[in-house]
């Protein structure tokens, strides 16, 4: 069954059927005529579409933008759909914020639930995530003496 | 409890249709959460996330949310059967029955939760119910995301809110998902006006088991797109004060008008469903999916007598396929399976 459509002749994409009193009329458009006649929303948007076209309007003249916790790029995030820490979103805070509001309805801020422990401060979490990236980097090249005392900090800091 | 007792029957929250089950299947709502100061799963070494999965699984079972009965499903060590079966029955994602990272589900005895753990965020709490049942569901699960937030210090910040590895969940991480039954729009031929129109409220339509899965047998499942700038009350309310009475009220009146105006057709369709399942000797999934659609439709509007809606909802889970393999105890090809499926839905549906 392939419709060409009907204003243009291309092959078709989007098939509507719209009832009019006791009649039915099936419909079939390519999506830039559908988009004219103003019937261009798409019925199925899965979340991972709309997920590949928020990183594909990232600028990637802004690729190499590094996260200094957990050492991600910008590009990389790109790539991979997922980000590598917490801090990214401060990190990439200029190519993110305004894909947010696209994604979430014109919003770029949360009004919702805030988590009750104390120890859940965000500045905390930060200094925590680089503390243990400097220990990963540590043990790597094993500095265990510099390791323990990481170690030792971040029990203190997670503690204070 | 373990997944071979499990697979003998349904989930005790699927047993009895719930509110407006004649259009709504379930309610379900989904909560993600990442630990403060550890680097999401794709940033962190395999020993971490493993670290990360049993510390997380003994505060979920200590911290009693799950209640009398739950239990811990390694799903790394699970085999691909019992991964499949656990899919089925909506107790974890593709995504996770998929994934090759050490990561597991606590769920608890009558399924009705299942916590997620190293899926895409290091925890994902679901809270599952029959038909419309959203209210109690959002203050279900809030209740466990505050117990489990009296010992875990969740990432969150001043103005993203509660951060997720995918930017697309960031905010309250607040996934609704209401699965709808909507065979009458389906044959009047008004239901690609009708998901345009829930396109149009922001919302993302899926088939019965989620992402990328396409609708099968007239089983649409609608989520929010939206987790960032309302507040979890708003994004629950949208569903019950707006999404749910449209749909619920589009496909009665969709029904009234078939059975209406075209009584002998629909007659036809739900008997010939009926008759196909009672007779036939191999049977797809698929095929099943849509023939149980139409059956559903004639228990619902009063045309089947004798075959409950429980025995329904039974055979939409039991017949798939890791139950069958599971319930007969071996491993099959899909032309054994189809076979076995014919079999079954024979001696559910009392053919002698």
């Amino acid at each position: 069954m392939n419709h060409k459509c009907e204003r243009c002749g291309k092959p078709a994409t989007v098939h509507l059927t719209e009832i009019f009193g006791d009649q039915k009329v099936e419909k079939h458009l390519c999506d830039q005529c559908a988009a004219e006649e103003g019937s261009a929303a798409k019925a199925y948007v899965p979340i991972h579409q709309l997920l590949e076209d928020f990183v594909l309007r990232g600028d990637s003249r802004e690729d190499d933008t590094t996260c200094d916790v957990c050492g991600m790029t910008y590009a990389e995030f790109r790539k991979a759909h997922r980000l590598g820490c917490p801090n990214d979103y401060e990190a990439f805070a200029g190519q993110l914020a305004p894909q947010l509001a696209i994604v979430h309805e014109g919003a770029c801020e949360h009004i919702g639930k805030v988590p009750h422990r104390a120890g859940g401060d965000q500045q905390k979490q930060t200094a925590v995530l680089r503390l243990r990236a400097q220990l990963k980097r540590a043990i790597a090249v094993e500095d265990y003496e510099r390791a323990a005392s990481l170690r030792d900090q971040i029990r203190e800091t997670e503690t204070s | 409890m373990t997944l071979t007792e499990l697979s003998r029957h349904t989930g005790q929250w699927l047993r009895s249709g719930g509110p407006a089950g004649e259009v709504v299947i379930s309610s379900r709502v989904r909560l993600a959460r990442n630990l403060a100061g550890l680097p999401f799963l794709g940033r962190s070494t395999r020993s971490h996330q493993r670290e990360l999965e049993q510390r997380l699984w003994l505060e979920i079972l200590d911290s009693g949310v799950l209640g009398d009965g739950g239990f811990y499903v390694d799903v790394d060590a699970a085999g691909q059967l019992d991964r499949e079966l656990l899919v089925e029955r909506h107790l974890i994602s593709r995504h996770h029955a998929d994934g090759e990272s050490p990561r597991g589900v606590a769920i608890s005895a009558d399924e009705t939760i299942a916590i997620m753990v190293n899926e895409e965020d290091h925890i994902r709490i679901q809270v599952l119910r029959s038909g419309q049942q959203l209210d109690a569901a959002a203050a279900q699960i809030n209740a466990i995301d505050d117990k489990l937030d009296e010992r875990l210090d969740f990432a969150f910040h001043g103005k993203y809110g509660y951060l997720t590895a995918c930017p697309t969940n960031v905010g309250t991480g607040l996934r609704v998902s209401v699965m709808l039954h909507l065979p009458g729009l389906t044959l009047s031929g008004a239901i690609d006006k009708a998901l345009r129109a829930a396109g149009d409220m922001h919302l993302a339509i899926r088939g019965l088991h989620g992402e990328g899965t396409a609708a099968t047998g007239d089983f649409f499942q609608l989520s929010n797109q939206t987790t960032l700038g309302k507040t979890e009350q708003q994004i629950i309310e949208e569903f019950t004060d707006e999404v749910l009475p449209s749909f619920i009220d589009y496909e009665l009146s969709a029904r009234d008008g078939l059975s209406r105006r075209q009584q002998a057709l629909i007659d036809d369709r739900i008997f010939r469903a009926l008759a196909t399942l009672k007779a036939a000797r191999v049977m797809s999934t698929r095929e099943m999916m849509s023939l149980l659609s139409m059956v559903r439709l004639g228990v619902n509007i009063g045309k089947i007598g004798d075959v409950s809606l429980d025995t329904v909802n039974d055979l939409f889970l039991l017949a798939q396929p890791a139950h069958l393999q599971k319930m007969l105890g071996r491993t099959m090809t899909s032309d054994e399976r189809a076979a076995a499926r014919a079999d079954y839905i024979h001696k559910r549906l009392g053919v002698a």
